[in-house]
């Protein structure tokens, strides 16, 4: 027991604290839907409005908003978690960055409004803490949550509306994309490849050789007498491996690998709501009531 | 034939070439450059939104000239040191670098401390925009070092490591990059305090 005497308490209390500190970081909760009522403070008739308004805007401009309320948020500052829950929900659509998260945390009585980089623009830092400060916190003042969070979503949306158009394919996304001369080519490369490849492997291998070489000239419009031929070469061995595949698999490929093209865009209409994989970059403002 | 040999060649080339990090290093600075673009417009965000600030301050508070000054002076000698992509390269004038930005960063964090005793500036609406415009650009600059420290390990890790630092050795000769030192007061955020 004699060392303990040695160690100075500061430092044991020292050490504690700052071995203590990564337990208290609080999770990021997972995207749910596009209102995520953590603390219970919405009524269903607010929710209800507040989702066919953000689903609305989703449909015209492809914005994506999400709302966060959570009881609390263990100290941590809202600026610190609301980069967490945007890197981790990625709302908005790739490339175009355009989501914003509206995050109440109860017990530290803070507010923020995330916002990505396409959404910059239109809904600035002053922007949104204009929207804060004239039209959440009055109302959280008086206990009025419900209140709160629907006038600012409604300032929310009122701002960010016609920042962008939703592309004309954006709905049938899977669709159109899935219907692409690269991807009909590669289909059709595929098929024959292994149909022949069942005949023979030679006859696969050839049938590589000829068909990649081809589909990259088809493409490309012209390629090179070398590219021609490492591609022949490469075509030759893919013709083959898939020649060799057992029978199962290469349906599994053909059906199922393709399944999954269209992951990469937000969920369009339909139930279920998730994150375009927009960025941000700290923008926003935060507020206290 | 020798054709052949040539085209298995070259194949054998592109595939191995990506196995020996040739590649990845650079796409990983390149990943670096682009962090760091984030950073400097960050900077330059607050860099722009001092000499407002500064106004509208003025126009409240004459008695608080020093705190002014303090912050006029930080931002030109901000205003000296060149951003560019060499910086990163150069760990004293990096340094040099971070430590105007942390200068500029607690004089700004000052004089937002004196503006609590001003109720009148706290309710005019010019300063309260510039006010959640700061503290947006605040923490826009705390968002993009934390990416750029992030992009910056990865980098300085990924030459470091073998075979990767051979290729870099004989090829390339990338140089390590600068992180973001942790800093001491300006970070924390301004504490109010009644006399």
């Amino acid at each position: 027991m004699n060392w303990i005497k040695r160690v100075q308490l500061p430092a044991v209390a020292l050490t504690l604290l700052v071995l203590s500190a990564p337990v208290q970081a609080v999770e990021v909760p997972p995207l749910a839907g596009r209102i995520n009522d953590l603390a219970g403070v919405l009524s269903t008739e607010t929710e209800s409005r507040i989702e066919s308004s953000l689903a609305g805007l989703e449909q015209s401009d492809s914005t994506q908003v999400a709302v966060l309320t959570i009881k609390s948020i263990e100290g941590v500052p809202i600026e610190e978690f609301g980069i967490k829950v945007a890197e981790k929900w990625k709302v908005g659509r790739k490339g175009l960055d355009n989501g914003a998260i509206l995050i109440v945390a109860l017990e530290e009585r803070t507010v923020r409004i995330e916002v990505g980089r396409g959404l910059e623009g239109k809904l600035t830092d002053l922007m949104a803490g204009r929207i804060i400060r004239n039209e959440i916190v009055p109302r959280f003042r008086e206990g009025d949550f419900d209140g709160g969070i629907l006038a600012g979503v409604n300032a929310i949306v009122a701002t960010v509306k016609g920042e962008y158009v939703a592309p004309e394919e954006a709905k049938p996304e899977r669709r159109s994309r899935g219907e692409s001369p690269v991807f009909m080519l590669l289909v059709a490369f595929f098929v024959i490849t292994s149909a022949l490849g069942g005949v023979s492997k030679i006859l696969g291998g050839v049938s590589g050789a000829i068909g990649l070489p081809l589909g990259a000239l088809l493409l490309v419009g012209g390629i090179s007498l070398v590219a021609g031929g490492i591609l022949a070469v490469v075509g030759f061995l893919f013709g083959l491996m898939v020649s060799s595949m057992p029978r199962g698999t290469g349906g599994g490929f053909s059906g199922g690998g393709f399944g999954g093209f269209g992951g990469g865009s937000g969920s369009f209409g339909g139930g279920g709501f998730s994150g375009g994989g927009g960025g941000f970059g700290g923008g926003g403002a935060s507020g206290r009531w | 034939m020798k054709d052949l040999f040539s085209y298995l060649m070259i194949a054998f080339i592109a595939i191995t070439a990506t196995g020996c990090g040739y590649n990845t290093m650079q796409a990983k600075e390149e990943a670096v450059f682009a962090a760091w673009g984030d950073v400097e417009a960050a900077y330059q965000r607050r860099m722009d939104l001092v000499p407002n600030l500064v106004e509208t301050v003025k126009a409240y508070a004459k008695h608080e000239r020093e705190t002014l000054t303090a912050v006029t002076e930080a931002r030109a000698k901000v205003g000296t040191i060149q951003m560019s992509k060499d910086l990163l390269n150069n760990p004293q004038t990096f340094t040099k670098f971070q430590q105007a930005q942390g200068e500029l960063s607690s004089a700004l964090s000052r004089l937002m401390v004196v503006m609590e005793r001003y109720p009148d500036l706290k309710a005019n609406q010019n300063f309260t925009d510039l006010q959640n415009q700061l503290e947006g650009t605040e923490n826009r600059i705390n968002v993009a070092r934390v990416r750029y420290n992030q992009s910056v390990q990865d980098f300085n890790t990924n030459i470091r490591i073998f075979p990767n630092s051979l290729t870099n050795k004989l090829f390339l000769h990338l140089e390590r990059k600068e992180p973001f030192k942790a800093e001491e007061a300006a970070r924390t955020a301004p504490k109010v305090q009644f006399q």
